[in-house]
């Protein structure tokens, strides 16, 4: 079985960095790609009735901008890599999720970007790196 | 736009406040007008049983959690360990992650029930129905256990998905579509006259009684000042939110709730560990009292009725209107979600009513007679002599103190904030039955909470018993209509309630985790 590397991807410049690194690598072990976006999601949120009532549609609006504007483009463009791409949308805490991700899927090494500077990015690739250095399974690489 | 509607109504709202609040005559007028159409309504609702001082509704609610009891076989004690199972996600399906959990919708509905009947509710029935009354509240909440669940399996088994993906839910939609289900003639106008009570009750109990105490309680710690002032900031934040959108506010506002309510149980938790030599004499006054009433006006009957009374205010179970908000929950068996509902007269009444009752009776803030240990009855007031003769939140914010002295200020905060949460629910279960009736729009949806917030400043400001006491009536109405709803579709709760535990014993259903 061909080896699959996950790569944690929010269409962040530090994601990008990160997928191009996971698709050298690839390309070099005749590897495959998992490309996994998580939405953040905890279960014990508190949610307003409105929002209780809306969270159905908002979340098949999450994930169909996450779909058309992050994931689509990527794919469209890593189309002539060589590299076979299979794209995952996936909620829950990202670092645990893109174990889980790992796990599902049989991955042999995980991949994601750093971005030191914080702002939105940081919310997932700040801390998301960080975490994964302390929970992963398998071997795991930082791309700064 | 909007902001300068508000803008209008608040200033119409300050010119004629002042005048209000002074001249006694115009209060007098609406309370006259109120108490002559509507008078005879509020006394058929609140009617006593002959020869009792027993509220009709109050029993009917009692019989009908009794009749779900047996006739669900003791689900509530059946059921309460698969209940935290499922809040806790164990039978969750992790792609439906991004959804709404048991877990939230649990969160939101308790938000909309924990309130001023927590604080103000037990005082009451605790000063009028002595530490007994505490015992049949907590009976009366156990056996409201079985009605919560019955109703919130019908609001999430007949909920309206729409295209779009949002959902709609509720007794109006169990009435109308359960009914033709099972070919019963009039869910139609069933649930119009669900949705009318809602309305109203909204206004009322979800509205102005809640505005009236939020500000009673700022004023006893502030010192008095005109009512006119919190209604117009509270109707303003209110407004902020529902027609506004600020949507950070409210979510800011249901951070603090359940830390709130969270916080108020650890806090009578330390108060009973600073006395825990008490706490097995305040089991016994609360036993004893139970069956004897240890000295209050009708004895066994009058703690008996004060308990049933009062857990029956305080967490809704029949009113109907807990089905609405727990209707939006992603799962594939509604029965699911009524497991998780039966936690919340269990949380509400169970745990926080008891809690405050035991600290109450605890500090001893109720006087005994020192020889006799009965309590000293106040006839005067027709409840138990305290000291400053205070009842409802003053007497709760007077026995925390005698351990926390810094705890009234904090208890003030916390019934502005539930009364606030509990004005939110209650907005949206009013607008729910409002588009019922006249249609989804957003001029008609504008409509609806522009008089919501109006509600808000006219209840703080003025004293309108009538006009409460109308609103209060139009509460417990909901429960008539929706408790006879309940009654003629529980077969299909049966039927869904068979199947799912025959599928979990035979593992057809499984956990994730």
């Amino acid at each position: 079985m061909p080896d699959r590397i996950v790569v944690g991807f929010d269409g962040s410049p530090a994601a990008r960095r990160a997928l191009d690194f996971a698709v050298k690598l690839a390309q070099s072990q005749g590897a495959s790609i998992v490309l996994a976006y998580v939405l953040e999601w905890s279960p014990y949120s508190f949610l307003s009735n409105e929002e209780l009532a809306e969270r159905h549609k908002r979340r098949k609006e999450e994930v169909s901008r996450a779909q058309t504007a992050v994931l689509d483009p990527v794919l469209e463009k890593l189309a002539g890599s060589g590299v076979s791409i299979e794209a995952q949308i996936r909620y829950g805490h990202s670092a645990e999720m893109l174990v889980t991700i790992a796990r599902d899927t049989g991955a042999t090494q995980m991949v994601v970007g750093r971005d030191g500077n914080g702002g939105l990015a940081a919310r997932m690739f700040g801390s998301t790196a960080g975490t994964l250095v302390q929970i992963a399974t398998l071997p795991c690489t930082i791309v700064p | 736009m909007i902001f300068r509607i508000f803008a209008a109504l608040t200033a119409l709202v300050l010119s004629s406040a002042p005048a209000l609040a002074q001249e006694a005559g115009l209060d007098a007028t609406i309370n006259q007008i109120f108490a002559d159409y509507t008078g005879w309504y509020v006394a058929l609702i609140f009617a006593d049983l002959p020869g009792t001082n027993f509220s009709w509704i109050a029993l009917w609610l009692v019989v009908a959690a009794l009749i779900f009891t047996f006739y669900f076989g003791f689900i509530q004690l059946k059921g309460f360990v698969h209940s935290i199972r499922l809040v806790r996600g164990d039978y969750s399906d992790p792609n439906d992650a991004g959804e709404v959990s048991h877990f939230q919708a649990l969160a939101t509905a308790l938000s909309g029930t924990v309130g001023l009947g927590n604080i103000a509710g037990v005082a009451v029935a605790v000063s009028i129905g002595g530490p007994g009354a505490t015992f049949w509240m907590i009976i009366a909440g156990l056996f409201g256990m079985a009605t919560k669940f019955t109703e919130c399996t019908l609001g999430v088994k007949y909920r309206n998905e729409y295209p779009d993906g949002t959902v709609s839910g509720g007794p109006m939609y169990y009435m109308t579509k359960g009914f033709r289900e099972r070919g019963l003639p009039g869910g139609g106008a069933f649930a119009i006259l669900f949705c009318i009570f809602t309305i109203l009750g909204a206004l009322g109990g979800g509205n102005m009684f809640q505005a009236n105490q939020a500000h009673a309680q700022l004023a006893g710690v502030l010192g008095d000042y005109p009512g006119w002032i919190t209604g117009v900031l509270l109707a303003g934040v209110v407004f902020a939110v529902i027609v506004g959108g600020l949507r950070s506010i409210a979510r800011v506002t249901e951070k603090v709730v359940p830390f709130m309510g969270i916080f108020y149980v650890i806090v009578s938790i330390i108060i009973l560990i600073v006395n825990y030599d008490e706490i097995l004499w305040a089991f016994g006054r609360i036993l004893e009292g139970a069956f004897t009433g240890l000295g209050v006006l009708g004895g066994f009957t009058g703690a008996l009725i004060q308990g049933f009374r009062r857990a029956a205010f305080s967490n809704e179970a029949g009113i109907g209107s807990a089905a609405i908000a727990h209707s939006a929950v992603r799962t594939k068996e509604p029965v699911t979600e009524g497991y998780v509902a039966l936690l919340e007269p269990f949380i509400d009444t169970v745990v926080i009513c008891t809690m405050t009752a035991l600290v109450i009776v605890i500090t001893g803030v109720l006087n005994v007679d020192p020889e006799t240990g009965l309590y000293v009855w106040n006839a005067e007031l027709g409840r138990i002599a305290t000291e400053g003769d205070v009842t409802g939140v003053e007497l709760t914010s007077a026995a925390y103190a005698q351990v926390l002295p810094w705890f009234p200020v904090l208890l003030a905060i916390a019934v502005v904030l539930f009364a606030f949460s509990t004005m939110l629910s209650w907005s949206y279960y009013g607008l729910k039955a409002w588009t019922y009736i006249f249609g989804e729009g957003k001029v008609k949806e504008v409509i609806f909470k522009v008089i919501f917030c109006f509600f808000i400043i006219i209840g703080s400001a003025a004293s309108l018993g009538p006009v409460i006491d109308f609103s209060d009536a139009m509460l417990f109405s909901m429960a008539v209509v929706n408790v006879i709803a309940l009654y003629l579709l529980m077969p299909i709760v049966r039927g869904e309630l068979d199947s799912y535990v025959r599928r979990l014993r035979s593992g057809e259903i499984k956990k994730y985790v």
